[in-house]
């Protein structure tokens, strides 16, 4: 399966989206760890290391331009088509996402700056750290789903992608409280509630990576559908799966 | 899913109402002396679309076309088993009138071939043919014809002409011009850009897409872009079989064969 974009004829093409390919989980790579980085300089209130999450941003927003520019060569010189054209409009929109979780990361970033002056909260973030490793997770999963075409995972991100907004809701009643509590804090609790946000984001960006997924190997556009018209999907796909290999 | 990424079962029949269509082909072998070219062959060709034939070299997509006016009648080792049915009626039917098939079943080669005549008279043969003599109906069917066509302004000064002054892609509209001139129902077109530059492709593919407004028109190409861009159904064949059959969109976007996805990416199957 992961060779089926390395049986052209054209040797060339072959090698072009063998780059492509790297370059996108580059991408996600940084993107992954400017999220785990961002949340360790928050929780170890250490600048520097959040300074640096500042800088990379800059680099992940030029890898979005990068592969989008090889991207277009792509679709001008080879106009590719069925799954290599599904292949070449799956990577547009996930660097796309890529790039925003590279913003929310940086956010993150910006606000652990912020607050590495201010006395650190009980438990030290905890909570946001937990969330941050859930969502650090799905990303991994939505880029190794992505690498391995795999589009089971888009399902498995759904369900974890309703963990995160349910664990953020809980978030946010517990940061109301904190604010009703203390009015002090009221300052560090609303930054913690951006943080969140933006986990909460970051996690949504893994879930659509895992519906491009399910367009990329089933051509079907499950974008904004219920849950369980994606799973009837995938279930049909493997019973016809099941046929095939007769 | 290791085999690749499209499941066995390729979509061979189109959803159409029976008024929509225009030629049914059941169950058709062909066979050049021992060689069976066309394997089985069961299609529709919907009325008044364009329907493309891809497939590599020797996949019998032309062998096919020509079946649709009995091209290959003129080939003696061919023998054909199975029907085509134009409009409910068997064109291999023995009362068939052949020269009256290939009226209502224009075709147009990949090198064009007009008649070493005048334009005005490459168009105006196949009336003549008929008995048209009136001059003036004549004048009438030329204008129409090329401007259907698409040529009328670029020849309109040079009708007496000969033809073979033209260029090769005002040579290829001339000979759709020709073919539509006789009012057919079905234009069939066996490469009709291969010979032609970038430019006349352009103008003879915006032609095909104003002429399906009045005809059926089948097309064979080995070029699947043009195929992509000018056709409402693809047929993808392979040795003589006929694989998938499918709305071109679908077809190009989400083949549900493996082989298709194979030939139109370029993959060796």
């Amino acid at each position: 399966m992961e060779k089926h974009f390395e049986q052209h004829i054209s040797r060339q093409f072959n090698q072009e989206l063998e780059m492509l390919r790297q370059d996108v989980m580059a991408m996600g790579g940084m993107a992954e760890e400017m999220v785990r980085e961002a949340l360790t300089a928050l929780v170890e209130g250490d600048t520097a290391r959040a300074q640096q999450v500042i800088d990379m941003d800059d680099e992940v927003n030029q890898m979005e331009k990068d592969i989008d520019a090889q991207c277009n060569m792509i679709l001008a010189r080879r106009q590719p088509t069925a799954s290599d054209l599904r292949l070449v409009l799956a990577i547009i929109k996930t660097v796309n996402d890529l790039e925003r979780v590279g913003d929310e990361a940086e956010r993150i970033a910006k606000i652990a700056v912020r607050l590495a002056d201010t006395d650190r909260p009980r438990g030290n973030y905890h909570e946001l750290e937990t969330m941050g490793v859930t969502v650090r997770s799905m990303l991994h999963d939505a880029l190794d789903g992505f690498v391995r075409l795999v589009p089971e995972v888009a399902m498995a991100l759904v369900r974890e992608d309703e963990k995160v907004d349910s664990e953020y809701e809980g978030l946010l009643r517990q940061y109301y409280t904190y604010l009703v509590e203390d009015p002090r804090s009221t300052r560090r609790v609303i930054d913690c509630i951006w943080i969140a946000r933006s986990l909460e984001r970051i996690g949504d960006h893994a879930k659509n990576i895992g519906e491009y997924i399910i367009y990329l190997v089933e051509g079907k556009d499950l974008r904004h559908s219920p849950r369980d018209e994606m799973e009837r999907t995938l279930m049909q796909d493997g019973d016809e799966d099941g046929d095939s290999k007769g | 899913m290791s085999a690749g990424l499209a499941n066995p079962r390729g979509r061979k029949r189109l959803n159409l109402r029976s008024e929509d269509i225009s030629m049914r082909v059941n169950d058709l072998n062909l066979y050049y002396g021992q060689v069976q070219a066309l394997k089985s062959i069961t299609m529709e060709i919907p009325r008044k679309r364009v329907t493309a034939f891809i497939g590599p070299s020797g996949c019998g997509k032309s062998t096919l076309l020509r079946c649709f006016n009995r091209m290959n009648d003129l080939v003696d080792i061919c023998r054909i088993e199975g029907e085509i049915k134009i409009d409910d009626q068997d064109i291999y039917a023995p009362s068939v009138d052949v020269p009256e098939l290939r009226r209502k079943v224009g075709m147009v080669f990949q090198k064009p071939n007009p008649f070493p005549k005048s334009i005005y008279e490459n168009i105006a043969y196949g009336l003549r043919l008929q008995g048209v003599k009136n001059r003036r109906k004549l004048d009438e069917v030329v204008e129409s014809s090329l401007r259907r066509a698409a040529l009328w302004d670029e020849v309109k000064d040079r009708l007496d002409d000969n033809a073979f002054g033209l260029s090769g892609g005002q040579q290829q509209r001339l000979v759709i011009a020709r073919a539509i001139a006789i009012e057919p129902e079905v234009i069939l077109l066996d490469e009709p850009c291969s010979a032609l530059d970038p430019i006349s492709t352009a103008k003879v593919e915006e032609l095909i897409i104003d002429l399906k407004e009045s005809y059926t028109i089948v097309i064979v190409t080995h070029n699947m872009q043009q195929a992509a861009r000018v056709s409402d159904f693809t047929a993808y064949m392979y040795l003589g079989e006929l694989i998938e059959y499918d709305d071109t969109a679908e077809l190009f976007t989400n083949p549900s064969r493996k082989a298709t996805e194979d030939y139109i990416t370029g993959r060796y199957g």
